[in-house]
């Protein structure tokens, strides 16, 4: 296998975690990824670069934003606010808050967010990703933190132990 | 750097994210311990990231299910509906990975609500950008088929469509193509002048007011838009941007000619 080949499928179980945390759906996160794959596959002849891991990240995330562009013609509202019972109760309460804190950020900012904190890119290959100035990825960032924080504190009430 | 210098909001982002220059990591401490308010951030964002790691982390983990076979991926094997589904992947993504090594400013836009202009021309342009480079098979139905290729396009589009007569500015019908479009399917005519040059029509339905001619400038691919009758119409081309609307006005003295039936 060559070096190209072995450095994607080296990417492919961190590629799958971005996908599934960006999506929050393992059937859609998994077609993103085979589609990241085979673009890059096809594209091998094309790429000069020293390291795949940004690039990937980058086909992916364009991908993504095509897909939610697609998504955004159709009139089909995720329902954010669900209120079901089972979900907001039992040991899997925590996970489910953040993942729909997660779904409340617009997707340049999700992406910002999942990219520093569970692929470990810097600031400046996120740019790079993005293709905006690093400026942008901080106020994006910022702004992703602090909507987190907002919903997680509006959540609290319905969730919190009478003490 | 001064270390007296106040900490500002990015760099308690980069401490955190490990991205703080180290001669700047003993002045932030120093700073939250006088500022409960910083160090109350700090906290509430690493929850944030043991979260989301908590949550997401263990995907990594998972073995790695057998459909991505790299092997499988790069030789798929030759069924229809493979071909098919790679050229709609392909489709949609072209423009913006291709800006990757283009560099051209196009994946820049953000796309998540856009207007029927965005849309169409984004889309036009990264059919564009696809087929004009394709050599062997830039058009599904060649001009020698012309009159077929227009009935069943018009068919799938759900109206009475032409291929317009663009010789008067040297360009010559390819063929055409059936692709999914913003609003439902698009038609794609390709001409190509005699130094191979190529510009592409796209058409689809649109639920915008009508416009005049609109430019887009997407990098090295220019575009015109305008929509009549409720429908969308981009040219797109690579010239300077005179070219492109010699063509775009050629192609409109035409269109705009046709008896337009909105019923479809």
């Amino acid at each position: 296998m060559s070096g190209f080949r072995k450095s994607i499928q080296a990417s492919i179980p961190a590629l799958r975690r971005y996908a599934r945390s960006l999506t929050r759906d393992a059937e859609i996160a998994d077609d993103l990824v085979q589609d990241t794959l085979v673009r890059a596959l096809r594209s091998e002849h094309l790429f000069e670069g020293e390291e795949t891991r940004s690039w990937l990240y980058t086909i992916l995330t364009n991908l993504n934003r095509n897909r939610l562009r697609t998504l955004a013609r159709r009139p089909t509202l995720a329902p954010l606010g669900d209120n079901d019972a089972a979900d907001m109760a039992g040991p899997e309460s925590g996970s489910r808050d953040i993942e729909r804190a997660l779904a409340s950020l617009v997707p340049e900012q999700r992406a910002v967010l999942l990219l520093v904190v569970l692929e470990g890119l810097s600031y400046r290959e996120i740019a790079e990703v993005q293709g905006v100035p690093i400026g942008t990825v901080m106020s994006r960032l910022a702004r992703a933190r602090a909507q987190i924080k907002s919903f997680l504190d509006g959540e609290r009430p319905a969730l919190r132990r009478i003490k | 750097m001064n270390d007296r210098s106040p900490i500002t909001e990015d760099e308690l982002h980069a401490y955190i994210d490990g991205e703080l220059p180290a001669d700047r990591i003993a002045a932030l401490e120093a700073w939250l311990a006088s500022h409960p308010e910083d160090m109350a951030k700090i906290a509430a964002w690493r929850a944030q990231i043991d979260a989301i790691r908590a949550r997401y982390g263990a995907v990594a983990e998972e073995p790695v299910p057998p459909r991505f076979d790299l092997e499988q991926l790069a030789f798929p094997d030759r069924s229809w509906k493979r071909i098919a589904a790679a050229a709609v992947v392909a489709a949609f993504v072209f423009g913006s990975a291709g800006g990757w090594f283009a560099h051209s400013g196009f994946d820049h836009m953000t796309g998540v609500s856009p207007n029927g202009f965005e849309a169409f021309t984004s889309d036009a342009v990264e059919a564009y950008r696809l087929y004009v480079v394709e050599v062997r098979h830039p058009v599904e139905v060649p001009a020698a088929d012309a009159e077929h290729l227009v009935q069943w396009l018009s068919k799938r589009v759900g109206y009475q469509l032409s291929a317009p007569d663009l010789e008067k500015v040297g360009l010559k019908l390819v063929g055409g193509r059936l692709l999914p479009g913003p609003t439902g399917a698009a038609a794609f005519f390709m001409y190509e002048n005699a130094s191979g040059e190529r510009y592409t029509l796209y058409s689809g339905r649109s639920n915008t007011p009508a416009t005049a001619l609109r430019y887009a400038d997407n990098g090295p691919a220019k575009a015109v838009y305008w929509v009549n009758n409720d429908i969308a119409y981009v040219i797109s081309g690579q010239g300077d941007r005179n070219a492109v609307h010699n063509v775009a006005v050629a192609a409109y003295d035409q269109l705009e000619k046709l008896p337009q039936k909105s019923g479809g």
